[in-house]
């Protein structure tokens, strides 16, 4: 598991939907699990609806913080109308993984899909599910610990059902 | 832990014992006072950046430790501390924190802040992820409290905002208690003590440079003896993915520069390229040194650097870059009270010198209502310029747009310009004052009467300011409850050739939330 290879997943998304939650929590599930990780993103005018994309690294040693464009191993995208902007960080080969992966699910609460995401995202990497549910919590106050968790959960599900 | 280098500089702040950390926020340097605040260190936001580094040295001329951030501009503001606190020295500890943006995700420019250091005489550091970022503020610590002099932290939006691991193991003394020392030679700098001061801060920087060659941050990493690399921050880490297989020397320590390390270096390999983003900082000064090493094409001094753009540099590819399609722009959000300003200020046909903050999107669609953007503060005198000389029709039309934030930092005198030199057609400021420093995250500042942990303070009164500074015709109004009320207010003080201040007051949506909930904790 521990090769030279570092897995690169970029999230992108508008401003408001959790871009930089979903990328600070797989950052830190991926670091709970011995890895070196290295994310970053573009903050600046994020809080005004604007498009953002934020990077994730991690494997035994990943030097620069960013992913190379076309080199993403897992694109996950939150606003779909945003796609072409970022449809070119992923590989030929790369997974991408978008909202209609819930296959129609419904979210109790909007507000986490980004979570839900995460959860299909999460059945394709080598981190063990209870350290996403570690970092989940630990980057969230626990009054939406319940919601994100369910969501993370349906997301899981709709994943490996339709895999 | 997998922090941010932002973090890790106010950690590393924190258990250095830093006594007051200052600063004005800046994307990307803003992290760094609020987390010092959250880890217990006092933490204060001043109005600009020019009071923030004076305020530094005061406490490091009482022999403590000082931290002042700001992003690139605001060493501008700052740049004259900067330069005679280089001569005077210090005698404590004063880290000047630049945090620079490269490819400008939120600045108005892309200036290279390492042309500071050299200019103003001091030593200056580079970290390259937010291990570094840790480590080399401890050492800047160290360096500034040996030599007596600022040192520069040097950080660029990568190594601010990038999260990567940290083991904050390395400690530094504690700090001695403050105390203060009389030492009028060395701190007033009328000429005649300026000029021994001058050789002084060049002698301290020449034994400096020779520390630099056996004892500063800078590593050698051997690789393959056909291709060496030079590089300095994160430009390092982009190389290192780019070409595994070379030698490398990474720079820690910028200025000055270890020159006889880097020439062993260029000689110990068949090709040495310099990797840096910006200016060709590193590659001018080692080749002004007789040392021959490669620079990057021009095409690579603008945007940041990444693998992609460093794998083209190494293969002298200079075709262009294909450029991904943008995503959506940021605007104006739903029920921004900015947004009936715009409305009236585009009815009136306004020709509207603008400023910098949230209100500056009112530049793009669907307003386009906003002309101007050169530096905080701007707004006021630039419209001063274009009132003073346009034909009086096109004169009676200008306006100066400016955010509360960005008054206090550097519109004030501004507003004594106007008063000083009126136009004899007059003139119109709006002050949009939504309570808070929006664009950067929400910060207070002097006139929302809170600290930077929120807690009450002394608080700055806009509205009196202004008629104290001698503008009777001050207004205070809430642009949202009744826009034909603002327009018309706008309308009426345009058209009497008097000097005026609106202040459009009503508070950010997004902060107003907040702070509700700040109250129901507190
Ligand atoms: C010298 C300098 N310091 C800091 C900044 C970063 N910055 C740009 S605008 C701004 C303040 C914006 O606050 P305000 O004027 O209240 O406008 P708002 O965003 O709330 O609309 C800051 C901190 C800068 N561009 N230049």
């Amino acid at each position: 598991m521990m090769d030279n290879r570092v897995t690169n997943i970029v999230i992108a998304g508008l401003g408001g939907q959790g871009v930089i939650r979903a990328s600070d929590i797989a950052a830190d599930a991926a670091f709970r699990s011995g890895f070196d990780v290295k994310k970053s993103e573009i903050h600046g005018m994020s809080q005004r609806g604007g498009f953002v994309t934020s990077d994730v690294r991690f494997g035994r040693q990943v030097s620069s913080p960013m992913v190379p464009r076309g080199e993403a191993d897992y694109l996950v995208v939150l606003a779909p109308d945003q796609l072409e902007a970022v449809r070119g960080s992923l590989r030929p080969g790369g997974v991408l993984i978008l909202p209609d992966g819930l296959n129609g699910e419904p979210l109790p609460n909007k507000k986490t899909l980004n979570v839900a995401l995460l959860g299909i995202l999460s059945t394709h990497l080598p981190i063990p599910e209870a350290n996403w549910v570690e970092a989940i919590r630990s980057s969230l106050p626990e009054k939406f610990h319940e919601a994100n968790l369910h969501a993370f959960q349906l997301g899981r599900r709709q994943a490996t059902v339709h895999t | 832990m997998l922090i941010s280098g932002n973090e890790a500089v106010a950690l590393a702040a924190q258990r250095a014992g830093v006594a007051l950390g200052t600063g004005y926020p800046g994307t990307p340097s803003t992290e760094i006072l609020e987390r010092f605040s959250e880890l217990g260190g006092r933490a204060q936001w001043a109005p600009n950046e020019k009071v923030a580094f004076e305020v530094a040295i005061g406490v490091a001329y009482a022999s403590a430790r000082a931290v002042v951030t700001m992003k690139h501009v605001g060493l501008n503001v700052a740049a004259d501390p900067l330069f005679t606190a280089a001569y005077t020295g210090v005698s404590g500890a004063l880290v000047v924190v630049s945090a620079d943006d490269p490819g400008m995700a939120s600045s108005q420019n892309e200036q290279d802040n390492r042309r500071y250091a050299v200019a103003a005489g001091v030593p200056m550091l580079e970290p390259a992820d937010s291990q570094e970022a840790y480590d080399f503020t401890l050492q800047a610590i160290e360096i500034s409290e040996r030599w007596g002099l600022p040192v520069m932290l040097r950080m660029t939006t990568r190594v601010c905002h990038s999260k990567s691991v940290v083991h904050p193991e390395r400690t530094c003394a504690p700090p001695p208690p403050p105390s203060y020392t009389r030492d009028i030679a060395a701190r007033v700098m009328i000429p005649s003590n300026a000029r021994p001061a001058h050789r002084r801060l060049r002698a301290k920087l020449a034994q400096i440079a020779e520390w630099n060659e056996t004892s500063g941050p800078n590593r050698v990493i051997p690789g393959s003896n056909s291709l060496g690399i030079i590089a300095d921050g994160v430009a390092f880490q982009h190389a290192r993915e780019a070409a595994p297989e070379a030698s490398f020397l990474q720079l820690g320590m910028t200025h000055p520069l270890p020159v006889e390390t880097i020439r062993k270096f260029a000689n110990s390999v068949e090709r040495c390229v310099v990797i840096e983003e910006g200016d060709p900082y590193l590659a001018d000064t080692i080749r002004a040194a007789g040392i021959s090493v490669e620079s990057k094409p021009e095409m690579f001094r603008f945007g940041e650097l990444n693998v992609d753009r460093v794998r083209r540099i190494l293969a002298g590819d200079t075709t262009p870059e294909p450029a991904p399609p943008p995503g959506k722009a940021p605007e104006l959000c739903n029920g921004c009270p900015y947004r009936t300003v715009y409305r009236a200020l585009r009815n009136l046909d306004c020709i509207v010198a603008g400023d910098i903050g949230c209100y500056s999107l009112g530049a793009l669609p669907p307003f386009e209502a906003l002309e101007t953007l050169v530096c905080m503060g701007a707004a006021i005198g630039v419209g001063l310029g274009l009132r003073h000389v346009l034909p009086p029709e096109e004169a009676r039309r200008v306006v100066s747009v400016i955010g509360d934030s960005t008054f206090v930092h550097s519109g004030i005198t501004g507003l004594v310009e106007m008063v000083y030199n009126p136009p004899s057609t007059g003139h119109v400021v709006i002050i949009l004052d939504n309570s808070t420093t929006a664009m950067t995250g929400f910060q207070e500042h002097p006139a929302t009467g809170r600290t930077l942990d929120h807690q009450p303070t002394g608080k700055l009164i806009i509205e009196d300011l202004c008629r104290a500074l001698g503008v009777a015709d001050t207004h205070v109004i809430d642009p949202t409850r009744d826009p034909e009320a603002f327009e018309k207010l706008l309308g009426d003080s345009l058209a009497s050739g008097r000097l005026a201040v609106i202040i459009a007051r009503r508070s950010c949506l997004l902060v107003t939330g907040r702070l509700r909930e700040l109250e129901r904790c507190q």
